[in-house]
């Protein structure tokens, strides 16, 4: 079966598959995310070192590869909408904004609350912590910077420019701890070394880190439907689609 | 050259630019960048000398001597080839332990001893339940290694 990608280009198709991706997706992460919470909170040991207070890592950890996945994936649709001038790539990249900024925020704002326990003290200006709080303010610049700016076109733009000036932050978050010496302990999990945490902590992050992409993925869509239907209001199939007033 | 093409030509040299731009820039705050010194650095003379700075490495197995009476502490950071005596006064973190890691901040004074403001724990990326802990420990105390005393258990207790 051959499928038409670009058809999906036009927010006119995108608009009904979103939402029965969002739903997808929607309750995918509430499955995931009441898993993992049980292995995570009463299944998994306690930690030797930190005791219970580690169990903050299966909010932080999966939060802040989010806030990096969700960046890239906003700049790779803002490449695609300066390449191709495609009005949806870039309504993509508007609506991963927000719920990018919100995990960044979560991962600093859990990370603060594990700090104070483990190293005694809620904030250091160390290269891990910096560079997460730059990549916070980079999200809040680029939702800044399409309010500050009245032509959804001339915003799109502008957006899309100053989001991959940015990613070049991601690699800089991923490696600190391996480039300098960081208060932040080095990662637990990589792709070219056996994870450094019991069999059962792992499970319950990976569980984790599923439910956060699903949410992720299901909080953009739902956005991105709303942009649609905010941008596109002018056309005859939106005032239809109000018309009817039921959501395909 | 198609429009588009071109178009995606200018971001990925825009791409590099910024690439470039931000290396330079990193390797130029390098020292900048570290949020400690080691001992053998202290000793080479890589630290600061006038201003305050941050020591990391581990607290020396069997180094913590408290002053009785007091919240002074006094324990020996090393990194297994130069070690540093520190003074610190205060409440030490939760995790602060004999072999495990650790960052002060403070000044060296004239006598060679590191005068620690705020000392921070610095937790390793291994996560194990306590009877993992507790296997490896005897492992190691089994193979001769030295075991170091836990204040922080004893504390708990």
């Amino acid at each position: 079966m051959i499928v038409n990608w670009f058809r999906y280009a036009s927010p006119v198709s995108f608009y009904p598959l979103a939402g029965r991706l969002a739903r997808g997706f929607g309750a995918l992460a509430a499955v995931f995310a009441a898993i993992g919470l049980w292995i995570g909170l009463v299944a998994a040991p306690t930690d030797a070192t930190q005791g219970d207070a580690y169990r903050i890592i299966f909010i932080h950890v999966p939060a802040a590869w989010m806030a990096m996945i969700v960046y890239v994936a906003m700049a790779l649709w803002s490449a695609v909408a300066l390449g191709l001038n495609a009005r949806l790539s870039a309504m993509m990249a508007q609506a991963l904004a927000p719920t990018g900024a919100l995990m960044a925020a979560l991962a600093l704002w859990s990370g603060a609350f594990w700090g104070r326990p483990t190293w005694g003290t809620y904030w250091a200006w160390d290269a891990r912590m910096t560079s997460t709080l730059i990549l916070l303010f980079l999200y809040l610049g680029v939702i800044a910077l399409r309010q500050a700016i009245d032509d959804p076109r001339r915003a799109d733009r502008a957006c899309a420019v100053l989001a991959l000036v940015g990613v070049v932050n991601v690699p800089i978050i991923y490696f600190s701890v391996q480039w300098w010496n960081t208060l932040h302990q080095g990662s637990s999990i990589s792709l070219t070394a056996a994870p450094k945490m019991a069999m059962l902590m792992l499970a319950g992050l990976l569980v984790m880190t599923a439910a956060a992409w699903c949410y992720c993925i299901a909080a953009s869509l739902t956005r991105v439907r709303a942009i649609i239907v905010e941008r596109e209001r002018g056309s005859g199939w939106v005032a239809s689609l109000i018309d009817i007033g039921t959501s395909p | 050259m198609k429009p588009r093409t071109r178009r995606f030509v200018w971001i990925g040299a825009g791409l590099v630019a910024v690439a470039a731009a931000a290396t330079l820039i990193l390797s130029a705050f390098r020292s900048n960048l570290v949020f400690f010194f080691t001992p053998s650095q202290v000793y080479a003379h890589e630290a600061p000398q006038s201003r305050p700075f941050r020591i990391g490495g581990l607290v020396l197995g069997g180094s913590l001597e408290r002053v009785p009476g007091t919240l002074t502490v006094r324990f020996k950071v090393t990194d297994t080839a130069a070690t540093v005596p520190v003074t610190y006064t205060g409440l030490l973190p939760d995790l602060f332990k004999e072999g495990k890691g650790v960052v002060a901040q403070g000044a060296m004074g004239a006598d060679g001893t590191f005068h620690a403001t705020q000392v921070l724990a610095k937790h390793d990326e291994n996560y194990m339940p306590p009877e993992a802990k507790a296997a490896i420990d005897a492992a190691h105390a089994h193979s001769g290694a030295m075991s170091m005393p836990s204040l922080h258990e004893a504390r708990a207790q």
